[in-house]
């Protein structure tokens, strides 16, 4: 068999080489540099930490068999062997769930009703001034920038312990999210339909219901599904700062070192949040396929 | 002015019978699913010990406390903030350093283009799937348990939580590579490893290199949020005062909180520019 491969003449080649390799080694040195660069960070970010690597591995022992005990029951038999015993807990935590899942759906409303009000005066293309815009922009940016837990730590103190300081906590956070969220719906719709609505003597309200919303609706009912779903979560460990749902009992069984509890709840919440995920999912299929249909 | 003439309704209402005649059942929809989730909300309120007069009193303590917040003011304990905002940003750096380390090989077995068989991706999948599930606060409070109260909790619950995120993100980038690279570097007689090094990292590197920057940015939040049970940083010191009702001290670490925050922000995006050009990001 001929090999049909042309060699170059050894001059030209040389200079093929040589570029290749001076383009080669000036993308190396980069890449070294931003490494050097990025390992020192991370140097003074792990003392910043008190990372103790000692400690680590001394302790990893009890990570990997804290799962082991969080699976075993009292009686030193595997939790699935006797579900019964497991779950005892079963309808106060079941009840718990229920509350979380409430706190997260009254929380989600109420923000998404007040973020839908707020939205229009945020987005470029519908606010009626631009000094309103940038107030309402920024109040929406301090709303999600400030994480919902720290909201729930001050509402305890305010409202009291109980379910209301989770929910007005999570309300608070999903304005921001959700404001932010439709604006930029809003933002990229058609305007011409606004443009038509107008010309006909509409007023403000009158354009943003009639040649908004409609273009706007499915968006925005998507969007607040997911933030439901995200919502669940959030709601899960209000509970630790004392702001209602099944994250009280949680916390006291992770402290008190009831360890079968733990495993227990935390596959309720798992399984809890799938369901919804699954939930969720479905309902967003069903409203955009409608929609195509349309 | 001369007058428009009458529209023809009743052309109108021929031509367009699904527009005047929709079916009882399609006009109720709206009105009755609107309803249904007005009453669940009501019954939320109810459900949950809402009260109009608990509501108000609670709003008028809390324009109290934001008057108590007026001006922020860090008494003589700036130093010890500053230590713990140094904390918060090297528990996000190294939690997401350590969580993209050790799910880049694990999204390559999560991935339909290395693992074709769904018998090993499955648990492979359900596994990242199931830490997504636990919060990173309740990460937390686990490790503390194993490693002890202090910043090193917090670096290793965020490490845990986004292997899971960063798990599914990574074999999704991995999953939408090109083929064709792959096939070339096969045909000029490379191996498997030859494949994912030269095929698939130099497509999927950029991609998740702009995630991980990204979560810094997102773990700054979860970093702040995590001290409160304990796991260091300066959510400690923002529930410690919360406790003790200093309210000044309180706003002005929340306002440490939103700078720092903002600062990642700016930064992150300018390395990601730099990192995969100015195209779309995440």
């Amino acid at each position: 068999m001929t090999i049909a491969v042309s060699i170059l003449p050894a001059q030209q080649l040389a200079v093929l080489n040589d570029a290749y390799r001076k383009a080669v080694a000036r993308k190396r040195l980069r890449f070294a540099l931003a490494t050097a660069v990025f390992v020192a960070t991370l140097i003074i970010a792990a003392v910043g930490a008190e990372v103790n690597l000692r400690t680590f591995f001394t302790h990893f022992g009890n990570f990997v068999s804290y799962f082991d005990r969080v699976l075993t029951l009292e009686d030193g038999t595997r939790v699935w062997t006797n579900i019964g015993e497991w779950l005892w807990g079963w309808q106060k935590w079941s009840l718990l769930l229920g509350e979380t899942i409430l706190i997260s759906y009254v929380g989600t409303l109420a923000g998404a009703v007040l973020a839908f009000a707020l939205n229009f005066l945020a987005a470029e293309n519908t606010a009626p001034a631009a000094w309103l815009r940038i107030l309402v922009k920024r109040f929406l940016e301090f709303c999600r920038t400030v994480p919902d837990i720290v909201f729930a730590l001050i509402f305890v103190i305010a409202f009291g312990l109980g379910p209301m300081a989770g929910v007005l906590a999570i309300t608070i956070h999903c304005i921001g999210a959700l404001g932010k969220q439709y604006s930029e719906i809003v933002e990229n719709i058609d305007m011409r339909p606004v443009e038509g609505v107008r010309s006909t003597g509409a007023g403000w309200i009158s354009c943003m219901r009639f040649a908004v919303l409609p273009q706007v609706a499915a968006g925005f009912a998507g969007y607040t599904l997911l933030r439901f779903e995200i919502n669940v979560r959030g709601a899960s460990v209000m509970g630790f700062v004392g702001a209602g749902g099944i994250g009280q009992e949680l916390v006291v069984a992770i402290r008190k070192f009831y360890y079968s509890d733990v495993s227990a709840i935390l596959l309720m919440i798992v399984l809890t949040v799938f369901v919804i995920d699954i939930g969720t999912g479905w309902i967003r299929g069903r409203l955009f396929g409608r929609d195509r249909h349309a | 002015m001369t007058e428009s003439p009458k529209p023809d309704f009743e052309g109108l209402r021929a031509r367009h019978p699904e527009v005047f005649d929709r079916p009882l059942s399609a006009r109720l929809a709206t009105p009755t699913m609107m309803i249904a989730a007005f009453s669940v909300f009501v019954f939320g309120l109810i459900d949950l010990e809402f009260s109009p007069s608990r509501f108000f009193s609670g709003l008028h303590q809390l324009g109290w406390i934001a008057l108590m917040m007026i001006p922020p003011d860090p008494g003589s304990s700036l130093p010890v903030y500053l230590v713990a905002l140094g904390e918060t940003l090297s528990i996000a750096l190294l939690g997401t350093t350590l969580a993209a380390v050790f799910a880049l090989p694990v999204s390559l077995l999560a991935a339909r283009n290395i693992v074709p068989s769904s018998i090993f991706r499955f648990p492979v999948r359900r596994f990242l799937d199931s830490i997504r599930g636990v919060d990173t606060l309740i990460w937390a409070l686990v490790w503390i348990n194993v490693v002890g109260l202090g910043p090193f909790a917090g670096v290793l619950a965020i490490a845990v939580a986004d292997f899971g995120a960063f798990g599914k993100l990574f074999s999704e980038a991995i999953e939408a590579a090109d083929r064709k690279q792959v096939e070339g570097i096969r045909a000029s007689g490379g191996n498997a490893l030859h494949e994912i090094r030269f095929g698939l990292m130099p497509q999927v590197l950029p991609v998740i290199a702009g995630q991980v920057l990204y979560f810094i940015e997102s773990n700054t939040r979860s970093a702040t949020i995590i001290g409160i049970v304990g796991a260091g940083g300066i959510g400690l010191q923002l529930a410690e005062q919360i406790r003790v009702l200093e309210w000044q001290k309180v706003s002005f670490l929340i306002l440490m909180i939103l700078v720092a925050v903002a600062a990642i922000d700016w930064i992150s995006s300018k390395l990601r520019f730099a990192i995969i050009g100015r195209r779309a990001v995440v």
